[in-house]
């Protein structure tokens, strides 16, 4: 689904990604841990077409896309999650939803839209409550749950979040994790980036470590939460076998 | 049938995704962990920053084996040992050994790979196997048996020795695949005639062979002396042990485990790669180790690529089986041996000269080494217990450094060829 060689990015003269090369095959989820700075952020916003790559290929659905514009990007089923959710706060949680289906709207009119948004209420109840509400006026848990929506509406092939698990409770944050393993379990494909490493290789299929923009160490789930360097580093105190 | 077939019949594009993502974090992790190689890239001035294709590799120096022997035992380790769940050995006394560790998921994906080869070859969770193979430092054994387990086979760890007992138990226990280098396979055949035991009333239906070059000549000796199909596998303790590369019910080149381990050929005198599927010394990265990751091995083993798709259906590439070695290295019982390991032995012992020969031969399908010393004059003219006593000392010592027992005999001093260039210290007489 998702191809990257040799990804070199960064904003103006600072480098912020070196050499990154990851992959997302169709229904897994992969995540992307990483401390602060690391470059997790920098990452989604080159594939989703906000960043210039300053070398290397993004292929997204077997075209090369390194080059694309971002409208072109989610056009072709790429849709992020920003950090901090970032919900259009002064619309209602419907309206942001609906914007959400632009796309789809596009081409395939309001019935899918409709129908789109119909699936959303049935995965996030909390929305379907609150659907005349204020964004702005929304929990942090909700916010997010709204974001992932409103990127969902589109019918998305990735869905890729950053941070979800910024800013809230553990129990929120649970919560939130288990709508993303549902989404696996539907059939989606997602890339989550996180700080919160063991809340992530939790839920993923498979994980690379992000440190200072180079991908240290890889691999499925479950052998990075037995590496010790990913224990020591991201996931606290070693745990005694 | 396969074991992972999302792995072992995976489009060639997907696998070199992966090859890549996997050696530029391996790459990372020799770079900051492993000084030997942090040394050797500063000095190369390679940032691994600078790998960006496969073909990339080549800027990279190769690592041999008197690297390991230099640093021994825990030099190359890239990560500290209390995360090293397990360690094997070579034979050999310090200065000559090469020691390897493993962390937890070094073993986990060995079992794997194991349990890959094993699948390839036939062997399912259903079978009994007896891995004939010594248990101990060499990582013939346990490599196998944790292959075996992680199957789900049931496992009979009877080790090397005592061919009757082998038989014995393959009678009683049922055995239906058995595991062991290619002669051994056929002693045990001899054997069972001996003992009047009709391999047709056995069990045994599978045979996963190696640690020595064995030819198709032989193959079909073994599969019709003990009724089986046998396969040969391949792999060596500097980049894991057993699981490296085997053979699929084809019969017809070795499916290179490539996802974790990446391959090259290589011409042994000029180092440059050699053109698809001409032969050349196979040298190998590995992908996946923690504990001990090789950056372009050459492992002196001589073969070619395969790169026709087996028509098995598996897209990991073939090798042909070894057809030699591009140093000295012998293969004596399923043991490497070094004739400089033989040299350093007699210059411990007086009245040794340092001119010896070894003779390999094979009786009876068993491997035997005799080593021609050369000594002082005098000895000659000493009582017989003198000499008696000189050559078990030599034997003794033989025997320890290298791991297996050879024959001794003294010969007086000049009368092994001398030549200007290197001296003819090894004659093979074995024809495979």
């Amino acid at each position: 689904m998702l191809k990257i060689r040799n990804l070199d990015a960064g904003y103006g003269k600072l480098r912020v990604l070196k050499n990154i090369s990851l992959h997302v095959d169709g229904g897994e989820i992969v995540t992307m841990i990483g401390a602060n700075g690391a470059g997790k952020t920098t990452l989604l916003s080159t594939v989703i077409g906000l960043v210039s790559a300053s070398s290397g290929e993004i292929i997204f659905r077997d075209h090369d896309r390194t080059k694309e514009a971002a409208q072109k990007i989610v056009a072709a089923g790429c849709v992020l999650v920003p950090e901090g959710r970032q919900v259009f706060a002064t619309m209602s949680v419907e309206e942001n939803l609906i914007l959400g289906g632009y796309v789809l709207q596009k081409n395939r009119g309001k019935r899918a839209v409709d129908k789109e948004l119909g699936h959303q209420y049935e995965l996030f109840p909390v929305l379907k409550e609150r659907k005349a509400q204020l964004a702005g006026t929304l929990s942090g848990g909700e916010q997010q749950m709204l974001a992932m929506g409103r990127a969902l509406m589109s019918r998305p092939r990735l869905v890729m979040m950053d941070e979800p698990s910024t800013g809230l409770a553990p129990l929120v944050v649970r919560d939130i994790f288990r709508v993303i393993v549902r989404l696996r379990d539907e059939g989606n494909t997602v890339l989550l980036v996180e700080q919160n490493a063991r809340a992530a290789l939790a839920i993923a299929d498979r994980g690379y470590v992000l440190e200072t923009g180079k991908i240290i160490v890889q691999g499925p789930a479950e052998d990075l939460l037995a590496n010790r360097d990913v224990q020591r580093a991201y996931l606290g105190r070693e745990k005694i076998e | 049938m396969y074991w992972e077939p999302e792995r072992e019949c995976m489009p060639r594009e997907d696998l070199e995704q992966l090859q890549l993502e996997r050696l530029q974090s391996t790459l990372y992790r020799v770079g900051t962990h492993v000084p030997f190689y942090k040394k050797k890239f500063a000095e190369l001035k390679i940032n691994f920053e600078d790998i960006r294709s496969l073909d990339d590799l080549r800027r990279l120096p190769f690592t041999v084996k008197q690297d390991l022997r230099d640093n021994y035992p825990y030099g190359l380790f890239a990560v500290p040992l209390r995360d090293v769940v397990r360690v094997h050995s070579s034979s050999g006394t310090t200065g000559l050994a090469t020691v390897v560790g493993y962390s937890r998921n070094d073993i986990k994906n060995w079992s794997n790979l194991v349990a890959r080869v094993l699948t390839g070859a036939g062997v399912t969770r259903d079978d009994v196997i007896q891995i004939a193979f010594g248990y101990g430092l060499f990582t013939g054994g346990f490599g196998l048996h944790y292959g075996a387990e992680r199957l789900g086979a049931s496992v009979i760890p009877i080790s090397a020795g005592n061919t009757k007992r082998q038989i014995q138990i393959m009678q009683d226990f049922k055995t239906t695949a058995l595991v062991c280098t290619p002669s051994y396979a056929l002693i045990i055949a001899d054997t069972m005639m001996e003992m009047g035991v009709n391999p047709n009333g056995l069990s045994l239906r599978y045979g996963l062979f190696g640690a020595e070059p064995w030819s198709e000549a032989m193959r079909h000796e073994i599969n019709e002396k003990l009724g089986i199909r046998a396969t040969d596998n391949y792999g060596l303790s500097e980049v894991m042990g057993p699981g490296v590369a085997g053979e699929c019910e084809q019969c017809n080149g070795l499916h290179i485990n490539e996802d974790h381990f990446l391959l090259e050929v290589v011409d042994p005198e000029t180092l440059e790669p050699v053109e698809p599927g001409e032969v050349g010394e196979l040298v190998i990265t590995t992908l996946t180790k923690e504990a001990f990751p090789m950056i372009r091995y050459r492992t002196r083993d001589l073969t070619r690529l395969i790169p026709e798709p087996c028509a098995c259906g598996r897209t990991l590439m073939r090798m042909q089986r070894v057809m030699g070695r591009s140093d000295d290295m012998l293969i004596i019982k399923g043991v490497n041996v070094f004739p400089v390991q033989i040299e350093k032995v007699l210059f411990e012992i007086e009245g040794t000269q340092p001119h010896y020969q070894i003779i390999v031969e094979r009786e009876n399908h068993s491997d035997k080494a005799t080593v021609l010393v050369e000594v002082n004059e005098s000895i000659f003219f000493d009582e017989m217990k003198k000499q008696r006593q000189m050559v078990d000392h030599i034997k003794a010592r033989l025997s320890s450094e290298l791991g297996i027992g050879v024959a001794v005999k003294l010969v007086e001093e000049k009368t092994l060829e001398r030549s200007l260039g290197k001296s003819q210290r090894v004659i093979d007489k074995r024809s495979i």
